[in-house]
């Protein structure tokens, strides 16, 4: 039965709390594989720090004997190898979190794989981890996994990192062996950003120098792990940092109250302060600093608040407010780390979305600048990334984002890329600097083409040229196709053939000389348009086969798509939406097409649509099925839904 | 008894805000899952605060199995009208018909028909894309490697080695037409941190978590509370009148209460300081194997 033991007379709740709530806290990761003791030595930590309830004991124990590698012991490992498959396979295959306190901090622990096909868990964990503990075998030393959790970690910010020499009892706890190790790892990791690093004997399975000191290791001066992970400094990750303000909400419970939701991450501000919105550089001061436990006058770094502003200006998700004086970058292009967390094959050119604070927004990957071998740090020349490769990118995203580099700020600095047929996450960045398009325009002239304005939109490039009688539903199924592409997430732009009259073209007549002109400056905005990455959809009568004929020419072979809206004169007439026919019947108009003008039917259309008892829908949708199956849209496979 | 600005429940608490704000922000008909019990009291609380002035822009969600205790519902009720909120009840209709309950059917059977086929029924009736749960990764082997946005397969499937990596605070929220994620604001509470929280903001919860004299039997080892008349004494059983609470709250006759005369916040985390038993261990559906709380993730069970 669950019994309570009656509380303890001497217990007293408020020093109790206090004493809680002035702990610190930290955040760590171990890194090693199953074979060097890592879950054993988690496990060793919570039991150690009376963190294992009587009920998990009783079930590690029933547990222990059915799947336990260490005969007729407690295999502390089973603590923490939650999942079914890991337990029976015997390996730690994913992140696991686990929450232990003493009575100097309160932990938070991210149990990582350590094996290379892992390395994006350990990115994962070592994403939000102050400190890494690296473990090795005292038996093996340092390996080459050592050198690559080490390098990850310093990648993704790691200030603090500790090696464990695990199983020190194998090798006799020997002092010379651990001074060996000691000495190695101290002369490679010299050569990483860490601010401190400490080397550390152990043994997880018996508890020497985990929690408390042994006596076996009486030679060993340093403190046990646990001191370590209690005392280690961390520093205000942000505090010094400039104040950044990514909104995540605009927040209107009533036509009086405009506020803008989010976290701060990095520095703080003020009741007053004068912010600027990164974007568009539009400034403002702060009103109020909102919370339901009423306003503050200030909000630092970390703190979930809602902020009103003195001014209406343009706010929204995705914005990031900043102090006018301290700006984040901002660039539609950018430098930084790739860690590639996908099974399919990152190719440059391919259109990703990117997630960035809280923007999403399309990228694709301009170029790889080089590929970094996890092991020996050195770098090679790369077309491609596979799944758990690192490596250095330029990035051109479909517009402008406010970041920092992420040495200067972890959260404005970093972003993950979205697969877009997926969804998964495919890949973390870090931003190093921002690319400015002046100087970098012609270095990359050649990259930044149509094909890559429009893989960055997730499509191919093309016109739809709809030709057909006044009257044939041309504008209406084009106006439907453009409508069921931008709900696909695709960039299009519709020239209608009246439309453009009134404006570029309100100078030409319909004489045969006006019509070729018109069709030839149609052809050619159209042109500009698919250099720009757009679907450009053509709703033009186009009656000459000649002038279709220019303006497939000056696209490539694959990007003009000609679509005959094929619909009788009898039931165009019948339909008449404009009452054209009837002026033209009357001899109102001159030069009607299909009255007193030809009309010259497609030979070979891309597509032949006959109008005839179809819905509009129907007919559309027939449209969008092409260019899928032809690839103008999801070109590679990709497929916003 | 106030909290720090910087200290561990606040950096908690704002964690929290952040991911309930991104769920409200990047999906289109999300919904809070409300069990009543201490947890979603906690992350209803943190919903107020979010949006504050505004009211959270979601409705909440009961998955009521007809065997709720009864103080449950009437304190639902009166929590829903005190905030001015809406609330979605939702029943295995088919379940009803058919007298499915935990006596005859045994709890993992019946646990499967009325709260996890229910809930997958609400999800699909009212095409949520995204729910959230109070669940904590300190509560269970499997839920330590569950991720804040959790994705669940159209038919609410998880698969727990497919799990998309989450960095940093960057959330993924994309998903297909009929796909939906589950959304864990609590993940980095332990159960001190829940009841810390209460404390420090004067948080209601329901009085089941405080000690009275309430008519229980003891059933391998278990003490059951009759909370109405459908209760099914086994020979030999007597009811008796005891001191009891509760520590987590579900159905109740699959919940089992403790012993003790904690009857104030303070006696209640001051006894949980010093408890020697998880919290699980009085929700009897955990006990069938080690694996049976993944189990029945991967069927759809929060």
């Amino acid at each position: 039965m669950n019994k309570i033991a009656p509380v303890a007379e001497a217990f007293d709740l408020s020093t109790y709390i206090n004493s809680q709530e002035s702990k610190s806290f930290l955040r760590f990761l171990t890194c090693g594989s199953v074979d060097d003791g890592k879950s054993t030595l988690i496990g060793r930590l919570l039991y150690d720090t009376k963190l294992i309830f009587e009920d998990q004991l009783a079930a590690l124990e029933k547990d222990s004997r059915k799947h336990g590698t260490v005969a007729d012991e407690i295999d502390l490992a089973l603590l923490v190898d939650g999942l079914e498959a890991e337990r029976e396979q015997g390996i730690t295959i994913d992140v696991a979190y686990r929450f232990f306190s003493t009575e100097k901090r309160k932990f938070i622990v991210a149990d990582t794989p350590g094996h290379e096909q892992y390395t994006r868990n350990m990115a994962t964990g070592a994403s939000t981890a102050d400190l890494a503990i690296l473990l090795v075998d005292a038996r093996n030393g340092l390996l080459t996994q050592t050198r690559r959790h080490a390098f990850i970690a310093s990648l993704l910010g790691v200030r603090h990192v500790v090696l464990a020499v695990n199983k020190i009892d194998l090798v006799d706890y020997d002092q010379k062996r651990f001074e060996e190790i000691k000495a190695e790892f101290e002369s490679f990791s010299s050569g990483f950003d860490f601010n401190t690093s400490e080397v550390i004997p152990l043994s997880a399975r018996f508890g020497d120098n985990v929690t408390t000191s042994s006596e076996k290791l009486s030679w060993f001066n340093g403190p046990t792990l646990l001191e370590h992970l209690e005392n280690v400094e961390l520093g205000e990750e942000h505090s010094e940092a400039a104040f950044r303000f990514p909104v995540q909400w605009v927040n209107r419970p009533n036509l009086d109250f405009r506020g803008y939701s989010g976290t701060v991450r990095g520095g703080s501000v003020n009741v007053g302060d004068e912010v600027v919105v990164a974007q568009s550089g539009k400034t403002s001061r702060v009103e109020k600093i909102v919370t339901m436990d009423g306003d503050q006058v200030r909000a630092d770094d970390g703190q979930s608040v809602t902020l009103t502003l003195t001014d209406e200006i343009d706010i929204s998700r995705g914005d990031v407010l900043a102090p006018a004086h301290s700006r984040p970058d901002v660039s539609d292009q950018f430098a930084a780390h790739l860690i590639w967390m996908s099974e399919n094959a990152m190719l440059p050119g391919r259109p990703y979305l990117l997630k960035c604070g809280t923007k999403t927004i399309g990228a694709s990957v301009t170029e790889i600048k080089h590929k970094v071998d996890v092991n020996t740090f050195d770098h090679h020349a790369a077309k491609q990334l596979a799944l758990n490769e690192i490596a250095f990118c330029n990035l051109a995203l479909s517009e402008a984002i406010a970041f920092d580099p992420y040495e200067a700020n972890r959260d404005t600095g970093s972003f993950i890329l979205i697969d877009r047929m997926t969804n998964e996450t495919v890949a973390a960045g870090l931003i190093w600097f921002g690319l400015r398009r002046a100087t970098n325009v012609h270095r990359q002239a050649l990259d930044v083409n149509k094909k890559a304005r429009g893989g960055l939109k997730g499509q191919k490039p093309a016109v739809l040229w709809f030709t057909g009688l006044s009257g044939s539903g041309k504008s209406t199924i084009a106006n439907a196709v453009e409508q069921k592409l931008l709900s696909l997430g695709r960039h299009t732009y519709l020239l209608d053939g009246d439309n453009v009259r009134h404006g570029l073209n309100k100078d030409l007549g319909f004489t045969d000389a006006d019509r070729v002109e018109n069709i030839r400056r149609v052809a050619e905005t159209s042109r500009l348009f698919v250099d720009a990455g757009l679907i450009t959809l053509v709703s033009f009568i186009s009656p000459f086969k000649a002038e279709r004929q220019l303006a497939r020419d000056l696209l490539d072979t694959d990007e003009f798509f000609e679509i005959f809206v094929d619909t009788t004169l009898e039931e165009c007439e019948a339909r008449d939406p404009k009452g054209l026919y009837a002026k033209a019947r009357k001899g109102e108009i001159s030069n009607f097409t299909g009255i007193d003008s030809a009309y010259e039917a497609p030979e070979a259309p891309e597509l032949h649509l006959k109008t005839a008892g179809r819905t509009v829908e129907a007919l559309a949708d027939e449209i969008v099925d092409r260019l899928l199956k032809d690839g103008y849209i999801g070109s590679d496979n990709t497929w916003v839904i | 008894m106030g909290i720090d600005s910087q200290s561990h429940l606040r950096r908690l608490e704002n964690e929290s805000i952040h991911i309930i704000r991104e769920v409200a922000a990047e999906f289109d008909n999300p919904v809070m899952l409300y069990s009543i019990g201490k947890d979603s009291a906690v992350m209803l609380h943190l919903a107020l605060k979010a949006f504050y002035p505004s009211k959270p822009p979601f409705p909440l969600l009961h998955v009521d199995t007809t065997w709720k205790f009864q103080e449950m519902i009437t304190f639902r009720d009166y929590t829903v009208d005190k905030y001015g909120l809406d609330l979605i009840v939702h029943t295995n209709e088919e379940g009803v018909k058919n007298n499915i309950n935990p006596f005859d059917h045994g709890s993992s059977n019946y646990t499967h028909i009325m709260k996890t086929e229910a809930l997958k029924e609400a999800l699909t009736q009212y095409k949520f894309d995204a729910a959230f749960g109070g669940a904590r990764r300190d509560e269970e082997k499997s839920r330590a490697k569950e991720r804040v946005f959790s994705f669940r397969s159209a038919s609410h499937g998880w698969d727990p080695k497919n799990q998309r990596p989450e960095l940093w605070s960057l959330y993924n929220g994309r998903i297909a037409k009929g796909e939906s994620i589950r959304a864990f604001p609590l993940s980095n509470w332990t159960e001190l941190d829940i009841w810390q929280y209460i404390l420090a903001e004067g948080i209601e919860i329901v009085p089941l978590y405080f000690s009275a004299k309430r008519p229980v039997v003891e059933r391998d080892g278990t003490l059951l509370m009759l909370d109405d008349d459908r209760f099914r004494l086994e020979p030999g059983e007597k009811v008796e009148q005891r001191d009891v609470r509760f520590r987590t709250l579900g159905c109740y006759p699959l919940t089992g209460a403790v012993e003790s005369t904690a009857d104030t916040l303070e006696d209640i985390v001051s006894e949980m300081l010093i408890a020697r038993t998880s919290e699980r261990s009085g929700r009897l559906i955990d006990h069938d194997s080690s694996g049976s709380m993944e189990k029945k993730k991967r069927e759809g069970y929060f």
